[in-house]
């Protein structure tokens, strides 16, 4: 069965959509994805959509529950290489993923995530 | 057929005085605009067209214009009130053209067939309906051009109007100028999205001083641009905003909550460029 790899790159994991997103490959990887936040003790989540081409309303609403659901399970979701076109779409749709991070490329997508989380250790350096 | 042949000879043997009185008709003041084409020019014209007009009724009694037979006609009079419509012409002078023709060859028609009023009132009445059908085609060529120089101007318009600059690294700017609609800010949205691929901004300022009035429908526009390039990770900043347009956007009821204004686009490239970690200061040995 066709599945999105989930990669563990220090204490944030990696999602790289290569493939376009249907249903059922969406609902897997939400599931997938919280699962694996909590199992790594992910503290942050990175997901790369810049191969992706076509955004439905139901991908669109995924993405974004996908980055709320990490969210309650304390990791940053940065999303990373919207194309222009899938913007339009997602606004358009209404689905303009209040509070979730974006960044043009991985590359600025971890200087985000890093920056956030030694922040956020830096604040409670007692814990 | 032997009726159809009627209008033909009395044009053709009549040819002379009647292209004469055609010019001399074409010629009065009021439906001659001797400022955009000269006499000489017109003339030839009149004379061109009405060889093609005598060819073509020779092929085809009927009139039907929408014929190949009629074609060397319609192409003239296409190109004729093409040019027409270029120079300025109105409708009603590009169309008299044709019509002017009617009077003398009515005037021919009588003297002609004086004795046989059942057979002047047929031939009347089918001259008449094909100089009606060729008068219309002018107008609908003219009117046709006419739309197309507004189409292209519409077009050359949009491309003028939405030019993305790069300020600096990782930072691009559009000013907008002249009034937003839906297809201006899809065209201004696709390209400054683009541009921030192109340039991998992280700011992009929208400078609104140009824009004279803002509705709730233009703001509902820059909040849906200021959404898609956040979805891409870039940060907009909105400037520009004269006075009276923040109190206009208040009273409408439009905030722009969780996006960047500034007043000045001034201020936004100095907030943009402190964004990206670069400051702006004065060389202090050229302080005088």
């Amino acid at each position: 069965m066709e599945r999105i790899p989930i990669l563990k790159l220090g204490n944030f994991l990696l999602v790289s959509i290569q493939v376009d997103m249907h249903d059922q490959l969406a609902l897997n990887l939400q599931e997938e994805l919280t699962a694996r936040i909590v199992q790594d003790n992910a503290k942050g989540v990175l997901i790369d959509i810049s191969a992706l081409e076509v955004v439905d309303s139901f991908i669109g609403r995924m993405l974004a529950n996908i980055a709320s659901m990490a969210r309650i399970l304390d990791a940053e979701t940065v999303v990373v290489g919207m194309r222009p076109a899938v913007a339009i779409t997602m606004v358009e749709l209404g689905l303009s993923l209040p509070g979730v991070r974006t960044a043009l490329n991985v590359e600025k997508g971890i200087e985000i995530l890093t920056s956030l989380i030694t922040r956020d250790t830096d604040e409670h350096p007692a814990e | 057929m032997e009726k159809k042949s009627i209008i033909i000879e009395v044009l053709r043997s009549h040819e002379k005085e009647l292209l004469q009185e055609w010019q001399r008709e074409g010629l009065t003041p009021g439906t001659f605009r001797t400022d955009l084409v000269s006499s000489d020019e017109l003339k030839q014209q009149m004379e061109l067209f009405f060889e093609h007009l005598l060819e073509a009724l020779e092929k085809d009694h009927e009139g039907e214009i929408s014929q190949e037979n009629w074609k060397p006609v319609r192409s003239f009079l296409a190109d004729l009130s093409r040019s027409r419509a270029r120079q300025g012409f109105t409708p009603t002078e590009t169309a008299l053209f044709v019509f002017s023709l009617k009077r003398p060859i009515f005037r021919l028609l009588q003297d002609y067939l004086k004795d046989n009023p059942a057979r002047l009132g047929k031939e009347l009445w089918n001259i008449n309906a094909l100089l009606d059908k060729l008068g219309l085609f002018t107008t609908e060529t003219y009117i046709k051009s006419k739309e197309e120089i507004i189409r292209r101007q519409q077009e050359e318009m949009l491309e003028l109007s939405t030019p993305v600059v790069k300020i600096w690294e990782q930072i691009v700017a559009v000013p907008l100028i002249g009034t937003l609609d839906s297809a201006r800010t899809q065209t201004v949205m696709e390209n400054l999205l683009q541009e921030i691929v192109n340039v991998s901004a992280t700011v992009a300022i929208i400078d609104i001083t140009g824009v004279p009035t803002v509705d709730t429908l233009v703001a509902q526009h820059l909040i849906k641009t200021v959404s898609a390039a956040r979805l891409m990770g870039t940060e907009c900043i909105i400037s520009g905003i004269r006075p009276q347009i923040a109190q206009t956007m208040i009273h409408l009821g439009v905030s722009f909550q969780d996006i960047t204004t500034k007043a000045t686009l001034a201020e936004a490239i100095k907030y943009g460029l402190s964004r990206v970690g670069y400051r702006i200061s004065r060389i202090e040995s050229s302080r005088q």
